[in-house]
């Protein structure tokens, strides 16, 4: 299954991560910085895998990509296809930039939440829930839809309306 | 976050969809397995999960596949189950991925959920097959054995589905189930070769060729295709691939070396690679491909890769080489003369941080190997004499090694002068205490050796008196360092006649001294050729110098040195009187003092002349304990007190030692009250508790023989000649006939093997001594009962059933649409079933047969079987293990 995705950006501050199994917030930063100190040593084209086990434990695999000033980070153990993560994270990052329209730091920044739920849609508890972009597109579009419903329901407190109806 | 652990569950019953959102969003994030309100949320989840919105009921399940806990997952499955047969695809495929977490938590989900789960890889919607077989392929890594009934789906998917994803998820379920059903094998074998063949998906072709390799190795026409494939991806210019194609030889190396072989020249440039991975990886293939016939052509291109990468790289480089020669007790080695050389040169790589992996082996050759003795004393000389090599840490436990060999095979020391003079070097004032120690001690072996040889010398001109005139000039240039030998001594042979004239007038006599000459007949007569070198005033200026450089010594602040140097200042008082006066005095009284002064000059040299060899690690087992010892009490209190700090502390008081005990070394009774009290004495539980408390790092065979030999060795003799078979093996060279050079013998012990094959062991007999004894009494039982009984006998044995709850169960698993009924009441079934289930685990037993019993479809038996493979991690003695029924239509 997969451990943790993580986006960080080349200064080392975390955009977006999510572990899946649950890790105390001290345990979080301390992977998600030691992960930085070493993607941040690694050339430009050479290989996307890292050697994990130093830093996540045994049976376990990271695979990275660089996209301008962004590492997205995957973290896996043996269940997981390596260049099939590979082609995962560009399914995200394809259906972040269907999302944002050329997605960039700033978008993953602004945009938390919807973040979250193009993830979410992708993976789901460790597991590779939905591969093709449009799919995923589909389910964030309809659940932005829905939140933007319900925010437009009422925008005046119940206890207001309540209050002004007496 | 856990302040805002109540906010969150109040937000998550929110009426609006985007406050929902974010409460299960938080929650997903914050809430952990002790979050105290997680008892709360219950409701919530269930009220959700049943929701008519199918946005609503996917935000519950995302949370829950992350959150689930036991008590969540079991009050949960009911709802779970119906989602499982939902029509929207949307909501089923989380359903099905939730069940991970659930079946993990809550084992008797399985009961309720497994059949749904088999229904879904079914499914003509390839998203939900996808997300099924991912299920289970995260099931089958953790417990293969469970799911071999299976097979027949997986297969039916391997062959049909064109869905990349599915389709690897598939193969990692083969790699694991093959290797449990050998038959599989023969069937998947054609499939996958055909993927390698028509896909054109590079993680797809990866995963088939990891499949071949891991799982179907013994095809050689499979492995051969897949060798082809791995070549395209070695020369790929993706490094990805580049570093999975290294990966997979190194999987497939064991087995079929030529794979690698074939690809030498490629692994070989990779080691300049870039890239970190993949140079680590391709060491490792090269690495593989080591043998005996290429070991010296490997190491020495290795080598000099070391000598030009970065320091991190290049340790790892020696430390493969090194640990690659030393496994079994240097198993590829030939030439040692050679591999000793290269020890030497790894030394003076300027980044080698190895120092203590190439002082043990130096020391370990030197006790195993007889015959290298001379070259191992030439490459310490070489180590020692150098001043640079004392300015670099890295390299004194090096230098130590090299200052106890030279100390301890003095004989075969071209020039001990030389030796001495290194040993005495200013610059070792850069070394640690205890290897300053060692060179003392060396010094002092030195010294006695040098005087025995003199001695001896003197003593076979007097009697034999055959010194024939032989003129020489010494043109030693190795020896330019030693002042005392640089001085050219001239040969005066008339005395030589007169062995009386001889005796009085030392001075005068001179020897032949050629160095090339004692270098060539070293190996065989080193001490006959060498002891012409000791003249009078060579041994008198050696003492000199000595003095003059241990005196200092004996202000030091460590009490190891500063024992050992006045040790061989007593030791030089003792005979320079002596051997000072000896000219001057008459010829009677020379005579007794002479024998005084060579009677202890002999014992010392005894002492130190005595054969070190290695020890089995078990040999300290063999010592029987002797009447009356207790120290099995003291050490239990040791033990309280120490806990893991015993280990250090044992082997530090051993590290300065070995050359102590050796001084006593011609006393023994001193030697047994050194035996006796060894900490490692007893041979009983403890001494197994203890071992296997710190596994391999226990006494390392090199240290110990590095300490113990001397308070053994008489014992150890003995038990040789008892019971050769048992405790000395010799590793003959006639082994390897068709080499031209003979492997020198080496001596191994039967101990050797000890740390890695022993040492486990303990372990494995507290894990699997009560699973294996549970196997084995109910192994034949499941499949009996599988096979043979009959639905009809079902309805009997439901009657015997202790709980109602089984049967309901058994309803639940049978006529589905029934059991929706009362989810609630089921409920409360689960939990009191559960209770059930922990006390009266024998009946239970009985119970699950049973229900296999009443499975006559395949598809519904693993369904228990996965049921019992949980039930083993919930209740060890429970366990029920099943032997895999594969049908047979499928082989």
């Amino acid at each position: 299954m997969i451990r943790s995705v993580m986006v960080i950006n080349t200064q080392g501050k975390p955009r977006l991560s999510k572990f899946y199994e649950f890790q105390p917030v001290e345990k979080q930063q301390e992977l998600i910085s030691s992960v930085h100190g070493v993607l941040s040593g690694r050339a430009e084209n050479v290989s996307n895998f890292v050697d994990a086990e130093s830093i996540f434990g045994p049976d376990t695999r990271l695979v990275y990509k660089h996209f301008a000033t962004l590492y997205i980070v995957f973290v896996f153990d043996s269940s997981e296809n390596e260049l099939a993560m590979l082609d995962l994270i560009q399914v995200f990052v394809e259906t972040l930039d269907k999302c944002f329209k050329n997605v960039c730091e700033l978008d993953v920044v602004i945009n938390y939440s919807k973040m979250h739920t193009v993830l979410d849609e992708i993976i789901f508890g460790g597991q590779v829930l939905e591969t093709s972009s449009t799919e995923v597109m589909k389910a964030v579009e309809e659940i932005s839809r829905l939140e933007a419903a319900s925010n437009a329901i009422s925008l005046v407190p119940k206890s207001v309306s309540a209050w002004r109806s007496r | 976050m856990s302040f805002a652990a109540f906010h969150v569950v109040e937000l998550l019953s929110s009426t609006r969809f985007s406050h929902k959102k974010i409460a299960y969003h938080a929650a997903a994030h914050s809430f952990s397995d002790d979050t105290p309100v997680l008892v709360l949320i219950t409701n919530q989840l269930r009220k959700d999960l049943t929701s008519t919105s199918e946005l609503e009921v996917s935000l519950a399940l995302e949370c829950l596949s992350r959150i689930a806990t036991v008590d969540l997952a079991r009050d949960l499955t009911p709802e779970i189950f119906t989602l499982l047969g939902s029509g929207k695809v949307f909501v089923r495929k989380k359903a099905i991925g939730v069940l991970l977490r659930v079946f993990d938590k809550y084992p008797d989900a399985v009961r309720v959920c497994f059949k749904r789960l088999v229904e879904n890889l079914e499914s003509p919607d390839s998203q939900i097959v996808s997300v099924a077989v991912g299920v289970f392929c995260e099931l089958a890594l953790r417990e293969p054995r469970s799911y071999l009934p299976l097979a027949p789906e997986f297969y039916k998917i391997l062959v049909d589905s064109k869905n990349n994803w599915v389709l690897i998820k598939v193969l990692k379920i083969f790699a694991k189930l093959v290797p449990l059903e050998p038959r599989l094998a023969k069937r998947i074998v054609e499939p996958v070769c055909e993927h390698i063949r028509r896909t054109g998906a590079k993680s797809l072709l990866f995963e088939c060729i990891r499949t071949v390799v891991t799982s179907l190795s013994g095809f050689e026409s499979a492995v051969q295709v897949v060798v082809v494939k791995i070549r395209e991806m070695l020369v790929d210019d993706d490094p990805n691939l580049k570093y999975l194609a290294l990966q997979a030889l190194s999987v497939v190396a064991p087995k079929h070396l030529w794979a690698v072989l074939e690809n030498k020249e490629v692994v070989i440039k990779s080691l300049s690679d870039v890239d970190t991975n993949i140079k680590l990886e391709s060491l490792r293939l090269v690495m593989a491909m080591l043998s005996e016939n290429n070991v010296a052509e490997i190491c020495r291109v290795l080598v000099n890769y070391a000598l030009k990468s970065d320091p991190e790289f290049c340790n790892e480089i020696l430390d493969s080489i090194l640990s690659t020669c030393c496994s079994n007790v240097y198993e590829i080695i030939i030439d040692f003369d050679w591999y000793v050389s290269l020890l030497g040169e790894m030394a003076r790589i300027p980044h080698c941080q190895k120092g203590e992996e190439i002082e043990k082996q130096l020391i370990d050759i030197g006790m195993r190997v007889k015959d290298v003795r001379p070259q191992l004393v030439r490459v310490s000389r070489d180590l020692l004499i150098d001043p640079a090599l004392l300015g670099n840490p890295f390299l004194h436990r090096i230098l130590s090694a090299a200052a106890w060999l030279s100390g301890q095979y003095v004989e075969f020391s071209i020039n001990p002068f030389e030796l001495m003079e290194a040993l005495l070097q200013p610059r070792t004032i850069l070394l640690a205490p205890f290897i300053r120690a060692i060179y003392v001690q060396s010094a002092l072996k030195v010294l006695v050796f040098c005087l025995n040889s003199y001695l001896l010398q003197r003593g076979n001109t007097a009697s034999s008196s055959t010194f024939d005139g032989l003129v020489l000039e010494r043109d030693d240039p190795e020896s330019s360092i030693l002042a005392s030998c640089d001085a050219p001594v001239h040969c005066i042979q008339d005395e030589g006649f007169n062995p009386r004239v001889l005796n009085q007038s030392f001075e005068g006599l001179s020897v032949e001294y050629d160095g090339e000459e004692t270098a060539t007949l070293g190996q065989t007569s080193a001490l006959s050729s060498l002891k012409d070198g000791f003249t009078r005033e060579s041994i008198i200026n050696l003492l000199n110098r000595v003095e003059l450089a241990v005196t200092p010594l004996t202000g030091s602040y460590d009490v190891e040195i500063l024992e050992r140097a006045r040790n061989i200042l007593c030791f030089i008082e003792l005979i320079r009187q002596e051997l000072l006066d000896s000219p001057v005095h008459k010829d009677e009284s020379l005579e007794s003092e002479e024998a005084q002064v060579s009677q202890i000059i002999k014992v010392m040299h005894d002492a130190f002349s005595s054969d070190l060899g290695p020890v089995s690690v078990s040999a300290q087992e063999r010592v029987p304990v002797p009447d009356g010892l207790m120290l099995a009490e003291n050490f239990e209190d040791l033990e309280k007190i120490f806990g893991d700090v015993q280990l250090p502390s044992l082997s530090s008081f051993s590290l300065g030692s070995p050359q102590y005990e050796e001084r006593a070394g011609f006393s023994i009774p001193i030697h047994e009250s050194k035996e006796e009290p060894a900490p490692s004495n007893e041979s009983t539980s403890l001494l197994a508790e203890h071992r296997k408390q710190h596994g391999l790092y226990y006494l390392p065979s090199a240290k110990k023989e590095d300490n113990y030999p001397p308070a053994n060795d008489p014992k150890l003799q003995v038990d040789t000649n008892d019971d050769d078979e048992d405790l000395v093996k010799l590793l003959v060279s006639k082994k390897k006939p068709c080499h031209a050079k003979p492997r020198p013998v080496v001596v191994k012990l039967d101990g050797d093997q000890a740390p890695i094959a022993a040492n486990p062991r303990p372990k494995e007999d507290v894990l699997s001594g009560t699973v294996q004894n549970v196997l084995l009494g109910s192994d034949t039982n499941p499949t009996s009962s599988q096979s043979k009984v009959s639905t009809k006998s079902s309805s009997k044995r439901k009657g015997k059933e202790k709980l109602n709850v089984d049967s309901a169960k058994e309803n639940l698993g049978d006529v589905e649409k029934h059991d929706l009924g009362n989810p609630r009441s089921r409920n409360s079934k689960h939990h009191s079933h559960t209770k059930g289930r922990r006390h009266g685990s024998p009946g239970k037993k009985g119970d699950e047969r049973e229900e296999n019993g009443q499975k006559v479809k395949q598809k519904s038996s693993p369904r228990h079987s996965k049921h019992k493979a949980r039930q083993r991690t919930e209740v060890p003695l429970n366990v029920v293990a099943q032997t895999p029924v594969v049908p047979d239509f499928l082989l």
